[in-house]
């Protein structure tokens, strides 16, 4: 593997004909939404610069960002990137194994130090030394810390690498951490969701492999382009949500004519994430597509926000789990409960200071 | 008749006083459109996150849902921008309009005055004090119960609103931070409903303290707010 090698070179000796790597270059313009002359750019960048390695490592996950990622809805994506990636190393997907395998780590991390990238799936969990986390023998998280240390910068696929998702639901028993508050002195770009979306994955990693740069990334570390906006501002049946047309229950006739399904406690209206516009399975649906509420699976900490079907969802800052609106409906009912037996109180001090016959006025 | 008011707690001694100019009309007109705004962000807020009953017909016949929260922003603005305007005033206003936002906490004699209120409360005093502006205990309630709430409601809010604004927009670049602060947004909406509660519990205490002073103290209280005056009984 001589260091020179570009994407195209790897590109093409994976198979991939001129034509199929143009398209690539036009779709992954496209999905990044920049302007049509940037395809010739990015297919410039590709031929000429050397291939940036990517490093995939997998911590307490449940693989279904890589499920997601290599059923990318355009398989030339899929194709050209997976092609990138495993020729390196992702422990799921690549042909080799045992030592050898771990071997190709060091290798890369030697030889393109601190101008690879570490893409993390799943997170390290910290308790007992990080021992609910093996891998090759050793902690997962030795791992994740000695492959990010001359890493250019690190990718969290998925809400595991990126908030600690079920794993670190209360009561976080392994100690499940994300990525960023593991690896500090690395840029750390968040790409949530359970899993992500596949075209989110492949479009991240072609802008950071063409463009040699990170993303623009909101206050979470999240790539703007596809987090900026929520599910709830560009989904389908917003205007059943402004009309005031719900879905009341799941078998109900609003359910069938698709109206908006924030009655059914649809999380769209405090979810990032770019499902109701790029969707899923290739473009055929989303959730909210198929009559189901979002679950929120790309927000921190979505599992223990309460329940996925209610709208004022519970909190258990008060001892009990109940939601806001109970817990302040019944203080308004205690104050004015109070409030109406002090005024009896009152009443009757008054009465009885004044008295029959007595002058009023003190 | 002329009397010397004791500094701070504002407590006055003596016996039959003049009606005295209290109340600014800044303060009071704010007074009036504050509450009625706080009435519609209670009223609308409750209704967007508990929303009517689903309308017959098309959604181009509709914009219940888009009328209900254009209600909410726009009265939030109005509490917002009048609450910047009542904070100006705290600065150029009389020593009352200062109040709300500055009790003395590291004032002895004034906790000895907000010990007494309470003692009057729990019916344990058997006459009240007379006191120029808010007494002491309505001034802890005021801060506690209103002041800071507020605070919280308008930050909390802006942020929520920033969601729905955009990235960009200076709602989001200036309240925006909250939301990752707090646990996202569904905690923000959790607590933004929370400190609504606190705000309704507020104003049952108001009303209700304000109409039993009226009747059972010795100093005018409901019409002082229309009139500025604060007029005393004895």
């Amino acid at each position: 593997m001589p260091p020179t090698e570009t994407f195209y070179e790897v590109m093409r000796s994976q198979g991939i004909t001129r034509r199929s790597f143009m398209k690539f270059c036009s779709l992954t313009a496209a999905s990044l939404g920049l302007a049509p002359g940037m395809a010739a750019n990015i297919a410039h960048a590709m031929e000429t610069k050397p291939r940036t390695p990517v490093l995939w490592l997998h911590g307490l996950e449940c693989t279904c960002c890589s499920e997601s990622f290599i059923r990318s809805g355009h398989p030339l994506a899929k194709d050209v990137v997976l092609s990138m990636i495993s020729l390196d190393y992702d422990d799921t997907i690549m042909a080799a194994a045992g030592h050898q395998a771990e071997a190709i780590l060091g290798e890369v991390a030697a030889k393109y130090k601190g101008n690879y990238i570490l893409a993390v799936e799943g997170n390290p969990p910290l308790n007992e030394d990080g021992m609910y986390c093996i891998v090759g023998g050793k902690p997962f998280v030795e791992q994740l810390r000695r492959v990010a240390k001359d890493a250019k910068a690190v990718i969290a696929w998925g809400s595991c690498a990126s908030w600690g998702c079920v794993q670190s639901a209360k009561p976080n028993p392994t100690r499940a951490t994300p990525v960023h508050r593991v690896i500090t002195d690395k840029p750390v770009i968040n790409v949530p969701g359970c899993p992500p979306i596949a075209e989110v994955m492949t479009a991240v990693l072609a802008y950071m492999l063409t463009f040699d740069r990170l993303p623009e990334l909101d206050r979470q570390g999240r790539p703007k382009m596809f987090y900026g906006q929520r599910i709830h501002d560009k989904c389908y049946r917003r205007p059943h949500f402004d009309a005031g047309q719900y879905v009341e229950h799941w078998d109900d006739d609003s359910a069938r004519k698709g109206y908006c399904l924030y009655k059914m406690g649809c999380k769209g209206p405090t979810t990032y994430n770019a499902c109701s516009t790029v969707r899923w399975n290739g473009g055929v649906s989303f959730p909210i597509g198929s009559g189901h509420g979002c679950l929120g699976c790309s927000e921190e900490g979505f599992w223990d926000r309460g329940s996925f079907y209610d709208r004022v969802t519970d909190i258990r800052q008060f001892g009990i789990e109940s939601n806001a609106d109970k817990v302040g409906g019944t203080a308004a009912a205690v104050v004015g409960a109070a409030v109406v037996a002090h005024a009896a109180v009152s009443a009757v001090k008054r009465a009885r200071h004044h008295g029959p016959g007595e002058e009023g006025g003190d | 008749m002329f009397h010397v008011e004791r500094e701070v707690t504002g407590v006055l001694v003596g016996e039959r006083l003049p009606a005295v100019y209290v109340y600014q009309a800044p303060v009071r007109l704010w007074h009036w459109v504050n509450a009625l705004c706080i009435t519609v962000l209670a009223v609308t807020g409750y209704l967007i996150s508990h929303p009517l009953p689903t309308q017959p017909g098309e959604a181009s016949g509709h914009f219940l849902m888009g009328y209900i929260r254009f209600a909410h922003f726009a009265a939030a603005y109005l509490f917002a921008v009048g609450f910047l305007g009542r904070l100006y005033w705290a600065f150029v206003g009389n020593r009352h309009s200062r109040q709300i936002f500055t009790p003395p906490f590291a004032d002895l004699n004034w906790w000895k005055e907000v010990l007494f209120e309470l003692r009057w409360y729990l019916f344990l005093e058997k006459a009240p004090k007379k006191y120029l502006g808010h007494n002491p205990l309505a001034q802890v309630g005021m801060f506690f119960l209103f002041t800071l709430p507020s605070v919280f409601m308008i930050f909390t809010g802006f942020a929520l609103y920033g969601e729905g604004e955009g990235l960009g927009s200076w709602q989001s670049q200036a309240f925006g931070w909250l939301i990752p602060l707090m646990g996202g947004s569904q905690a923000v909406h959790s607590w933004h409903h929370l400190v609504m509660w606190v705000m309704v519990c507020f104003v049952i205490i108001h009303v209700y303290v304000a109409i039993r002073e009226d009747i059972m103290s010795r100093q005018s209280i409901i019409s002082t707010m229309v009139s500025g005056y604060r007029m005393f009984k004895d």
